[in-house]
């Protein structure tokens, strides 16, 4: 099960698009180039400075716009820990648990700090605000989506889940 | 016996597709995809490496398209590997639906008989809401979902609920369904789809062409929807049998919503009130009537994507060009959306209009509509575009500027040097 963590919010507003996640000019290079251009457009030094385990928190509608999953790569070859945000883009949202991304749809993410430090509890759906101690509740995502997630998306999930069988098979 | 369930033209589509008699919205239903369709930027050079982990082969590569469309023509070592991955995989993997640098994927699908009513479709694109204009159910996933439709045929959906967006009135000239959606945009916002199904009905609707309802359902995707759908009729139907689709093919009465089914919103709209629209930077929610935009100066004037390039809007910029030039100091560039609306244009006199105004013109391609081909912006310079998007830095530099309209105001502007109404053009 995805583990407890904790990371930096960095907080961003509405319609945080894929374009600016993911910038067409750079759509051909290296994901390791293309994420050193994630989000410049709106804040020039997210990518040089974010941590792993870092928190992207958005405002609605996180996400829209294209269906390249490289929004979604970006974010996660910085390191990115959870992505917040009161509502995602139908397609962005599919492809962040896809890829073992946790997206957490929290509604009253608007509330949390700009430079708060935040625990996130994926299993319990909630968020702490280290200094202030208060807690955001997030909607609950099923077990199977959680162990998908920290499996590291849906393709490692099923070669685990087929080696597995594979290997039942092979005492059988 | 239990009554029949009213349902509306989204439910009846999902419920076929999942093999279930009726539905509600709201469910979690798995759907049998009757055709994939993907391009060269997410497709094969994303999926292929997948397959391979998996050491799975396609479900039925029959019901595969692939079509290449955003690095067209290579201009690099990167883009040329792009596309040579492309044709190599689509021959291994036994895929002969393939168009290789025919023109945008969502106009092609049609153009060369994909589609047709009743069909449950994915595409590896997010401007796949287009196909719901043919009363198929029509959705953009991305590279991972679409490895596992290509692997199993199937995929999981919510049932959406539907919006209904109704117009009525007669659109005056000048005005096109580009002006209709961003309207529905503005009002709507960027996230009023809710990712449920938008139904777009009503007599202006029913008065549209083809390539106009495409441009609808095309941005239900700005709309946030999961689709845009359009029930189809005798002008689908031309289309279609134009297209090369069988007449048996073809059913009209078995694709339509059940007039007493609800739905979850409904929205009204008068078309002959409606004014040429603009979409200010950068959303194209951000939207107004041209006049709140006149004398805002431009660099670039583009009539390209699959928004905003199809035969239909060519015409209507050529209308408006006829006989006069592009401004000094300004570039109009036109990249149709695919090699066949060139074909037409160059038949029919379209693009000889468009030459001798001074368009530049441009290969068929999603260029620089998501900054991936020629046309792109430098910093700070200014674009009005008969495109789809917007956003902050897609067509080029991040400082750069882009105005959305139709292809007659984006025609306009190119005249006139800053953003202009159609209309003063049009007597």
């Amino acid at each position: 099960m995805t583990a407890k963590k904790t990371g930096r919010v960095w907080k961003f507003g509405d319609n945080i698009d894929t374009d600016v996640l993911a910038p067409g000019l750079y759509m051909k290079s290296p994901l390791s180039e293309l994420a050193r251009h994630c989000l410049e457009a709106v804040e020039p030094r997210f990518a040089a400075e974010v941590r792993p385990g870092d928190i992207v928190v958005g405002g609605r509608n996180f996400g829209m716009g294209s269906s390249r999953e490289q929004a979604v790569m970006a974010l996660r070859e910085l390191g990115v820990g959870a992505v917040v945000a009161p509502s995602f883009a139908g397609i962005f949202y599919r492809n962040a648990l896809n890829l073992g991304l946790l997206a957490l749809v929290c509604p009253e993410a608007g509330q949390i700090r700009a430079d708060a430090v935040l625990a996130v509890d994926a299993a319990a759906a909630e968020l702490r605000d280290l200094e202030t101690g208060k807690v955001y509740a997030c909607e609950a995502l099923p077990a199977h989506l959680l162990q998908m997630i920290a499996d590291g998306g849906l393709l490692p999930h099923l070669e685990k889940k087929l080696n597995v069988q594979q290997s039942k098979e092979a005492q059988a | 016996m239990a009554q029949p369930v009213a349902m509306t033209l989204a439910e009846k589509l999902v419920a076929h597709a999942a093999g279930r008699a009726s539905l509600r919205p709201g469910e979690v239903v798995t759907a049998k995809v009757d055709l994939a369709m993907m391009h060269d930027s997410g497709g094969p050079r994303r999926v292929a490496p997948m397959l391979e982990r998996l050491q799975a082969k396609l479900w039925d590569p029959d019901r595969v398209v692939v079509i290449s469309d955003h690095y067209v023509p290579a201009v690099d070592a990167e883009s040329a590997g792009i596309l040579d991955l492309t044709r190599k995989w689509v021959k291994a993997a036994g895929v002969t639906k393939f168009h290789d640098m025919q023109g945008i994927c969502h106009v092609v699908l049609p153009e060369r008989g994909h589609l047709r009513p009743g069909l449950f479709v994915v595409g590896g694109d997010s401007h796949s809401p287009t196909g719901g204009a043919f009363g198929a159910y029509m959705f953009g996933v991305g590279a991972t979902e679409m490895c596992g439709v290509l692997v199993t045929g199937e995929i999981w959906l919510r049932v959406p609920e539907t919006i209904l967006l109704h117009w009525t009135g007669k659109l005056t000239p000048g005005v096109a369904a580009k002006d209709m959606i961003l309207a529905m945009c503005a009002r709507l916002g960027m996230d009023g789809g809710r990712y449920q199904a938008i139904q777009y009905a009503g007599t202006t609707i029913a008065g549209l062409s083809m390539q106009e309802r495409m441009t609808l359902s095309n941005m239900a995707a700005e709309l946030g929807a999961q689709t845009g759908l359009i029930a189809p009729d005798t002008v689908t139907r031309d289309y279609l049998l134009a297209a090369g689709v069988a007449a048996d093919q073809i059913d009209i009465a078995g694709w339509q919503g059940d007039a007493d089914a609800a739905v979850a919103e409904r929205h009204e709209f008068d078309a002959a009130a409606l004014s040429p629209m603009v979409a200010a930077p950068h959303s194209p929610a951000n939207s107004a009537a041209v006049t709140e935009h006149r004398n805002v100066g431009i660099d670039q004037a583009y009539i390209g994507a699959c928004t905003g390039a199809k035969i239909n809007d060519l015409r209507m910029a050529a209308s408006v060009l006829k006989g006069r030039k592009v401004a000094s100091g300004t570039r109009l560039l036109i990249a149709p959306a695919s090699v066949r609306t060139t074909a037409e244009a160059a038949a029919d006199g379209t693009l000889a209009t468009l030459t001798e105004a001074g368009a530049i013109l441009l290969s068929s391609g999603c260029g620089a509509c998501a900054g991936y081909g020629a046309g792109v912006l430098a910093e700070n310079e200014t674009c009005i575009a008969s495109t789809a998007r917007n956003f902050k830095g897609r067509m080029g530099a991040g400082s750069s500027r882009v105005y959305l309209g139709s292809p007659y105001t984006v025609a306009a502007s190119a005249i006139a040097g800053r953003i202009a109404d159609p209309r003063e053009f049009l007597a």
